[in-house]
């Protein structure tokens, strides 16, 4: 537990100490800003709270810059040669990459965070129904962790970090379309009805948008937690295979 | 204090080690000799835990790094090849970083870190950042890391490579002056670097010990030169591969 506090606080500060957190911060605010007014068209809809103006963005931006920020998690460590310090350290490799997780995660946080002006904002325009958004909030947030472990998953196949932005990118665009509205009409059109479930279901956006509309069901809790759970083991499973 | 027993290592169908047997007690420096190639790091990389040997094991203070890897890891000090460090780091703030994982907290931390910081000569850099220093501060700094939990065994590879003629005479006198209380392994191609530090030198090549003796001993075999010798007993690069 110590060690992982002590992982946490090195890669916690390293994030600050290079311009990438703040680069990631600033970004992903003026875009959720951006979007929001333009074509969440957030005053004239009335969306009190939050779902379809601001939440909704969410994932097509997590999907691009939680890989911004995870890519060089593991591929930083192999390409330094400082993967060999860790792994010669007397501390558990669950340490290391929880450690290393929590930290990206804190950044993220810290970034959702600091959208709350919209919070106060709805709430002065209107009577929103908050418990929804904070609901709102948790799934955009466990979107955002989803994408890091996977992410994080394919930072320790690569010693790239371009390889890495890309696959990962690519899978966590996949995760996205296919719970997309537009994606799924087609595919109903072409592949009819059945096919949309079994897409629809390795999507993020049917556990997201339950969480935003503000139901918490255990299900997307559960698979939230499972995709993140097999990245993080994944990761152990290929870091131990590299070595050997 | 540190038992090698049968260590091998294959990569694929090449054989890196090859049942390599030996062992180092306190207060004696090992030189670990041997062309490129020669399966040194591979070797060192087995004893502190990082790869794990194909077949073998090492001992460290009795510990087995493969049954009780967090034990036998607490007592190795290590200094990698290339020197790796976190750039983004200040000298002190790797170094406390280091201390903290090795379970150092407060004050001992402290002293750690300071102890550490005078016995590599790095006051003059420790609110440096670690990016903009020259190789042999960097060396140094890594070689700190492994001195500050003061372990019982020292394993360094190449301590020496990349630094001027002063810094390397340093460093020899350092290891000289470690190894009276310590058991020290490290590895070099520098071949006076074996007569002015070690007590015993090995020369590997393909993974096998080809020589093992004193400095003089060695010295005697090659008919007065350690080169002739290590000539004599080791392939060229080009036959190896
Ligand atoms: N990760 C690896 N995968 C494949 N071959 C390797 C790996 N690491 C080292 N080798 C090979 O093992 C041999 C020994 O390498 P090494 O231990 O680095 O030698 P030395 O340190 O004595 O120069 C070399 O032929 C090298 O190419
Ligand atoms: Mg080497």
């Amino acid at each position: 537990m110590r060690n992982i506090l002590t992982i946490f606080k090195r890669e916690f500060v390293s994030y600050f100490s290079r311009p990438i957190a703040y680069a990631i911060i600033v970004v992903f605010i003026l875009f959720a800003k951006g979007m929001t007014f333009t074509f969440g068209s957030f005053i004239a809809s009335g969306d009190a709270s939050l779902n379809y103006s601001f939440f909704s963005f969410h994932p097509w931006l997590f999907m691009l810059l939680a890989p911004a920020l995870g890519m060089g998690m593991w591929a930083d460590e192999q390409r330094n040669g400082t993967i060999e310090l860790l792994g010669t350290f007397p501390i558990s490799p669950w340490s290391i990459i929880f450690g290393k997780y929590l930290a990206a995660v804190s950044v993220w946080f810290i970034t959702l965070v600091l959208t709350f002006p919209i919070v106060i904002a709805v709430n002065w325009l209107g009577h929103p129904d908050n418990g929804i958004i904070l609901s709102g909030y948790i799934g955009s947030f466990l979107t955002c962790c989803t994408f890091l472990a996977i992410t994080m998953f394919f930072s320790a196949c690569t010693r790239d970090q371009v390889v890495c932005l890309i696959v990962s990118v690519l899978v966590c665009f996949v995760m996205v379309i296919c719970g997309f509205d537009g994606f799924t009409l087609q595919v109903s059109r072409i592949l009819g009805r059945e096919a949309v479930e079994s897409i629809a279901s390795i999507g993020v956006i049917d556990h997201f948008s339950a969480l935003t509309s503000g139901a918490f069901r255990l299900q997307d809790l559960v698979w939230f937690l499972s995709i993140i759970g097999g990245s993080l083991l994944g990761t152990s499973a290929i870091l131990t295979a590299k070595r050997a | 204090m540190i038992e090698i027993e049968n260590l091998t290592k294959q990569f694929g169908h090449k054989t890196a080690v090859d049942h390599l047997s030996f062992s180092v007690r306190k207060g004696e420096v090992l030189g670990f000799l041997g062309p490129n190639g020669a399966g040194k790091s591979t070797t060192m990389r087995m004893i502190t835990g990082f790869l794990p040997p194909s077949g073998g094991d090492a001992r460290i203070c009795g510990l087995s790094i493969l049954s009780n890897p967090r034990e036998a890891k607490q007592k190795i000090g290590y200094l990698p090849e290339s020197a790796p460090l976190y750039n983004d780091m200040t000298v002190i703030g790797f170094l406390r970083f280091c201390a903290g994982i090795r379970g150092l907290n407060g004050s001992a931390r402290k002293e750690a870190v300071e102890r550490a910081i005078e016995t590599c000569f790095l006051q003059r850099v420790a609110q440096q950042s670690i990016d903009t220093l020259s190789k042999g501060y960097r060396h140094r700094t890594c070689l700190a890391q492994a001195l500050l939990h003061d372990p019982e065994v020292l394993i360094l590879d190449e301590p020496t490579d990349g630094l001027d003629p002063n810094q390397k005479y340093e460093v020899r006198q350092l290891i000289k002056r470690l190894g009276e209380t310590k058991a020290i392994l490290f590895s070099t191609h520098i071949l006076e670097e074996v007569e002015a530090a070690c007590t015993r030198a090995l020369i590997v090549d393909r993974g096998r010990i080809v020589e093992d003796g004193t400095p003089a001993e060695l010295v005697a075999r090659g008919n007065g030169s350690l080169t002739e010798l290590f000539r004599k007993v080791t392939t060229l690069d080009r036959a190896a591969a």
